[in-house]
């Protein structure tokens, strides 16, 4: 008995190995090839370079894609987290009349494939006379994003005992004062999770960048163009590298938040706050 | 009510189907300690959180201080609430939680201290201003959310069952320390509670609640002494109930009960007709049991005794009375008290309370 328990465990070991160097080791060649001094990704490397970064750094269209990303996700999470503070809100704290189905519409896109979304976004803004560009990237990302948005703080306003609300009314505080001195700074580590979350989701999303973008691409549009270039794919690996590093950091950082569940009480001169 | 500080007309409040508060009048004076008491579910706690503008009634009138706040919202109310789990804001402490409500008063800094610490002195908190929400026991929670309510000055303080969840002796001493508070300050308290104990020690009056409605409102000793209805009568303490017939009527009722025999009490207002089934209602400690036979007496055969210590209970039952049995609270018995033991039991007609069945 003893030796068969243990063969399982060298199994799991084993797969638990596998799995884990399948899911990073792809994703660390990327940061060790942007050093390499080769246009070819193919041990042994040739040498120790920084010129990839030099050329990234120097190279015009990136920056716009970069500022393009960085304007539809920021954006995006901006608004996504607004509307996603006011529907949690809204079902959380209140019985609506058919309030399941609504929830369940809102939740829709998590599991309509993005293509389908992206093409029939496409078709009405064409129809409506729009014009494709940052603003209807963001429009397709912000209809990514308000579903995640939502199951993130539902949770937080769901943890959050109503009574503390009727306190502040109690001690003569307005719907508007309370939710600013009570509901925010109590649904905050919730509401920093989705800034975070839904930044991350518009950040790196392709297809309805691709569909819904004009001649101003954003970043992963970008780097899909310079991919079909062989020279410039060590450059692609530079920028890969650097988005690895940030995502990494904006992950512990989210962590960091969502940990600190009671935030530390603050010097005495906020003592109203 | 004359000098009704706090008028409560007509009160209703129904949540879909269901009537949580039926047509509830209550007056209450200023400075007075004022008990809801009921089971769960009785709608003490809608009608004090109509009197804090937390629900708004459906019909009927709310008056405080001569003023109608019917319809005025709980952040413009001269009330203020202590919450049954506290609400203690968790991101704030202790000196952030007690100021919360002064923000309007556009206090200075050294003048909001001040108050902070005189509203935690008056609830034995000094020193524990920066104490974290969640570094405080029970007990020092339900005093942060006394002096955070104190603070306001309010003309009148609610307290929605503030001491279950404290332990027994936390609770004691806590009771206490509220009614030498509210003599101190003199602010008319509203206090909801289940648990008539607490009432009957606190109030100056008490309102039995059930079913959305108030069966008896009255001194604590009134309720005790004189419950006017079988309900009041079974829900207050111990008591022993005794069913019987009307058998003649006049300046004293005669009533034939099985357990006792044929007995005389008073009228009590009940209004009875010979041949009305009545319940004789009388506390056990008013029964006396004896060894020997005395005038008066109802021979009776023991069947358990308990020790409690300041008494003894000891559960008797009446000879060829159907085996309904009555409870005697007694220190003094040194007779047979094993099951089954013969004694007889005595009692003043003068403590019994007749009360009319309700058909």
């Amino acid at each position: 008995m003893n030796s068969g328990t243990g063969v399982a465990a060298r199994i799991l070991g084993t797969y638990a190995v596998i799995y884990v160097a399948y899911l990073y080791v792809p994703v660390l060649f990327l940061p060790l090839f942007s050093f390499n001094d080769s246009i070819y990704i193919s041990f042994p490397l040739r040498g120790w370079t920084m010129k990839w970064y030099e050329t990234m750094l120097a190279n015009g269209a990136l920056h716009r894609a970069l500022i393009n990303s960085l304007k539809v996700g920021i954006a995006t999470a901006f608004i996504s987290t607004v509307l996603g503070i006011l529907g949690a809100r809204a079902v959380t704290r209140y019985r609506l009349p058919g309030q399941k189905p609504v929830v369940a519409m809102i939740m829709l896109p998590l599991v309509v494939p993005e293509i389908i979304l992206a093409m029939a976004l496409l078709m009405v803004i064409l129809r409506a006379g729009g014009s494709l560009g940052l603003v209807s990237i963001a429009a397709g990302h912000i209809l990514l994003c308000v579903p995640f948005a939502m199951v993130v703080l539902m949770s937080r306003f769901e943890g959050f005992d109503r009574s503390l609300e009727e306190s502040s009314q109690d001690l003569g505080e307005n719907a508007w004062w309370t939710f600013w001195r009570v509901t925010f700074p109590n649904v905050l580590p919730g509401i920093v999770a989705s800034l975070l979350l839904t930044f991350t989701i518009s950040f790196d999303e392709f297809i309805m960048a691709f569909f819904l973008g004009s001649t101003e691409p954003t970043l992963p549009v970008f780097m899909w163009n310079q991919l079909r270039f062989p020279r410039l794919l060590p450059g692609v690996l530079a920028l890969g590298a650097c988005i690895l590093i940030a995502s990494v950091f904006i992950v512990l950082v989210a962590e960091w938040f969502r940990r600190r569940n009671t935030p530390e009480t603050q010097s005495g001169d906020m003592i109203i706050g | 009510m004359d000098n009704a500080f706090i008028d409560i007309v007509g009160v209703s409040k129904l949540f879909g189907t269901v009537t949580a508060v039926d047509n509830i009048s209550v007056s209450i004076r200023q400075g007075e300690f004022f008990s809801l008491l009921g089971p769960s579910g009785c709608g003490k706690t809608t009608l004090l959180r109509i009197l804090g503008g937390l629900e708004m009634p459906g019909s009927g009138k709310v008056m405080i201080d001569g003023q109608d706040i019917t319809h005025m919202p709980a952040h413009l109310r001269p009330t203020n609430m202590v919450f049954q789990n506290y609400a203690i804001f968790p991101h704030l402490n202790v000196e952030q939680n007690v100021a919360y409500g002064l923000r309007r008063q556009k206090l200075s800094r050294e003048e909001q201290v001040e108050k902070v610490s005189s509203a935690l002195a008056m609830v034995k908190l000094e020193g524990f201003e920066k104490r974290g929400a969640d570094e405080m026991s029970g007990g020092q929670k339900q005093r942060v959310a006394l002096a955070r309510a104190l603070i306001k000055r309010p003309k009148v303080l609610l307290l929605d069952e503030p001491l279950g969840a404290l332990d027994k002796k936390l609770r004691e001493e806590m009771q206490i320390e509220l009614r030498m508070l509210q003599q101190q300050v003199g602010i008319t308290f509203v206090f909801v509670t289940h648990d008539q104990e607490e009432a009957l020690t606190l109030s100056d009056r008490v309102a039995v609640m059930n079913e959305g409605r108030i069966l008896q409102m009255d001194s604590p000793r009134q309720i005790y002494e004189r419950p006017g209805s079988r309900e009041v009568a079974d829900f207050i303490g111990q008591m022993n109930l005794l069913e019987g017939v009307v058998q003649s009527v006049g300046d004293v009722v005669t009533v034939k009960a099985s357990a006792l025999g044929e007995v005389s009490v008073s009228e009590n207002d009940q209004g009875v007709n010979v041949g009305d089934a009545v319940t004789l209602a009388v506390r056990p400690e008013n029964l006396r049991l004896r060894s020997d036979s005395e005038p008066g007496a109802v021979p009776v055969t023991l069947a358990a005794s308990a020790f409690w210590g300041h008494t003894t209970y000891y559960r008797v039952t009446a000879e060829g009375a159907d085996a309904e049995s009555l409870d005697v609270a007694q220190q003094d018995y040194r007779g047979p008290e094993r099951a089954g033991d013969q004694a007889w039991l005595c009692f003043d007609t003068g403590d019994l309370l007749l009360l009319k069945d309700q058909s």
